[in-house]
């Protein structure tokens, strides 16, 4: 088994990107039982969303609010699983519900420490 | 109640008082010193009564005569050996030295150390299950034996192992550290759920044994719960979580022992009692910021107290489901966590996800998908039960699915 990080990119900020109540309690719900499947077939490693507080750091002591560069890239959570291959990890990623939303993306990576140790 | 009822029931409560406090006196590494007293009290009890009747208090005489003993051995070692730990040397000195303090209180805090020095880590799990039976519960070594289904010599054996390696260990009879309290707690509780679980889910037939091991669970428990220290958001949780599932013990289990499974149950038979505590001890969980897994047990086990099918009912257990496997994967709760899936959402959707799951030789499984497919397709259906059928292990489990297959 490897290890692979699913990051969720979407746009936490702008108005327009505001759900409503009812709209967000069915986003969390669709991300919810998608999270609990993944547990339930117990290939759930961690994670968690995040707030939309954060800071950005550069070179040159540059230090910005938000915790993005590009309002479309900005990370809103990310989970760790458990997979056979890259194939079973991104049956995982194709089944995130953020993916319904237009321009919203997940990025699927390895896991290099466990690729090491692992074999 | 006559000598031959009273001494085992006096047995079952005072028995562990006595080994704890003798045992706190003179130090985890004489265990088997107190364990002997206490036994020995018991026999000179069931001696001197048979010849004289039964004392007027039988609990402060058996506290005298543990007092008398412990302090005959005390004086004992103290003139021939020198060997008890310095500290017990040391009060020789002073007049109250070899006084066993058998107060309320004493005994209370006496019992609740000597649950951490139980519960710990270094010993395996079922290791301190039995010794917490033994010390903390009274239970006899047949009885232990009994309640996991083996033999009393492999207990002996088990029992004897943890002593030697706690000793080993030097652990006392104290209360953890501040900093501690948390990790020591979390393999308390993991014994006490065990303990529970023991009973609740055990195969052994007899209700009785089995209901005594659930009580024990929810008296240590709130042993837990009384004290300021380890009275902690967690602690209440699972002591909610077993008033839950303990109000529907004598609904779950018919006259011959069998399981009555949820839809079968005779609601009235619910104890509604535990039900309300159940609740009070779920909001006395609810402060702090960590939601352990007892707090998502409880809270699952709350809404099975409610027969009611309701859509709000298997959408809060679907949630409550897909946080507890995150925080630890079973399968039992992976099938139940998919049970809940098609009641919330729909059939058709539990059936695509549990199709994912990985538990080929699980019976469990097979009957779920059975039951999934139920109305959608009856061929699948059976031959989903047929499989259950051949894996499942017990009579009347192969009962329970026969006559799901007869249903359809």
């Amino acid at each position: 088994m490897e290890e692979y990080v699913l990051l969720m990119r979407l746009d936490i900020i702008t108005k327009d990107a505001q759900p409503s109540p009812e709209q967000m309690q069915q986003y969390m719900k669709q991300y919810h039982d998608w999270v609990g499947g993944i547990a339930a077939q117990n290939k759930f490693v961690g994670g968690t969303g995040l707030s939309t507080e954060g800071r950005v750091f550069k070179s040159n002591n540059v230090i910005t609010d938000g915790p993005f560069a590009e309002i479309k890239e900005s990370i809103a959570g990310f989970i760790t699983v458990r997979a056979k291959d890259f194939d079973e990890a991104s049956k995982f990623a194709q089944a995130c519900p953020i993916l319904q939303g237009a321009g919203n993306t997940v990025e699927l990576r390895k896991i290099v420490s466990v690729h090491e140790k692992g074999k | 109640m006559n000598q031959q009822e009273l001494i085992p029931h006096l047995f079952r409560t005072e028995y562990r008082k006595i080994v704890s406090v003798i045992a706190k006196r003179f130090g985890f590494e004489h265990l088997e010193i107190a364990e002997d007293i206490a036994s020995d009290t018991f026999l000179t009890a069931s001696q001197s009564w048979g010849l004289n009747g039964i004392p007027e208090n039988p609990t402060a005489w058996l506290y005298n005569v543990a007092k008398n003993k412990a302090k005959n051995h005390l004086q004992r070692i103290n003139v021939f050996e020198g060997k008890v730990a310095p500290i017990i040397k040391q009060d020789v000195t002073s007049e109250k030295s070899e006084e066993i303090d058998l107060s309320p209180q004493n005994i209370n805090d006496s019992q609740l150390q000597m649950m951490f020095a139980v519960c710990h880590s270094s010993i395996p799990p079922e290791a301190q299950v039995g010794l917490s039976l033994r010390i903390l519960c009274g239970f006899g070594i047949e009885e232990i034996a009994d309640a996991f289904l083996t033999n009393k010599e492999t207990i002996n054996k088990r029992l004897f192992r943890a002593r030697e390696k706690l000793r080993e260990n030097n652990i006392k009879i104290e209360l953890p550290r501040e900093g501690d309290i948390e990790m020591r707690l979390d393999t308390v509780l993991t014994t006490i759920y065990l303990l529970f679980n023991e009973g609740y889910y055990s195969i052994s037939q007899d209700k009785t044994v089995r209901k005594e091991l659930c009580l024990e669970a929810m008296r240590l428990c709130t042993m837990l719960v009384e004290n300021k220290a380890t009275n902690k958001p967690q602690v209440n949780a699972l002591l909610s979580l077993m008033c839950f599932h303990a109000s529907r013990f004598d609904a779950r289990i018919d006259r011959h022992g069998q399981l009555i499974l949820y839809d079968d149950q005779d609601v009235n038979l619910w104890n509604t009692d535990l039900i309300s505590k159940g609740g009070y001890f779920l909001n006395a969980a609810a402060s702090g910021d960590k939601i352990s897994k007892y707090h998502l047990e409880a809270g699952i086990a709350y809404w099975n107290t409610r027969k009611e099918d309701t859509k709000e009912k298997w959408e809060n257990i679907l949630q409550l489901y897909n946080r507890l496997l995150q925080i630890e994967y079973s399968p039992i709760a992976a099938l139940n966590r998919t049970y809940a899936l098609s009641k919330a959402n729909s059939r058709e959707a539990a059936i695509f996800e549990a199709e994912k799951l990985d538990l080929g030789d699980n019976h469990f499984y097979f009957l779920l998908l059975g039951e999934l497919y139920g109305i959608l397709d009856k061929t699948k259906a059976r031959t989903n039960f047929q499989k259950a059928y051949s894996l499942a292990k017990t009579q009347s489990e192969k009962q329970a699915i026969q006559k799901k297959m007869d249903e359809l």
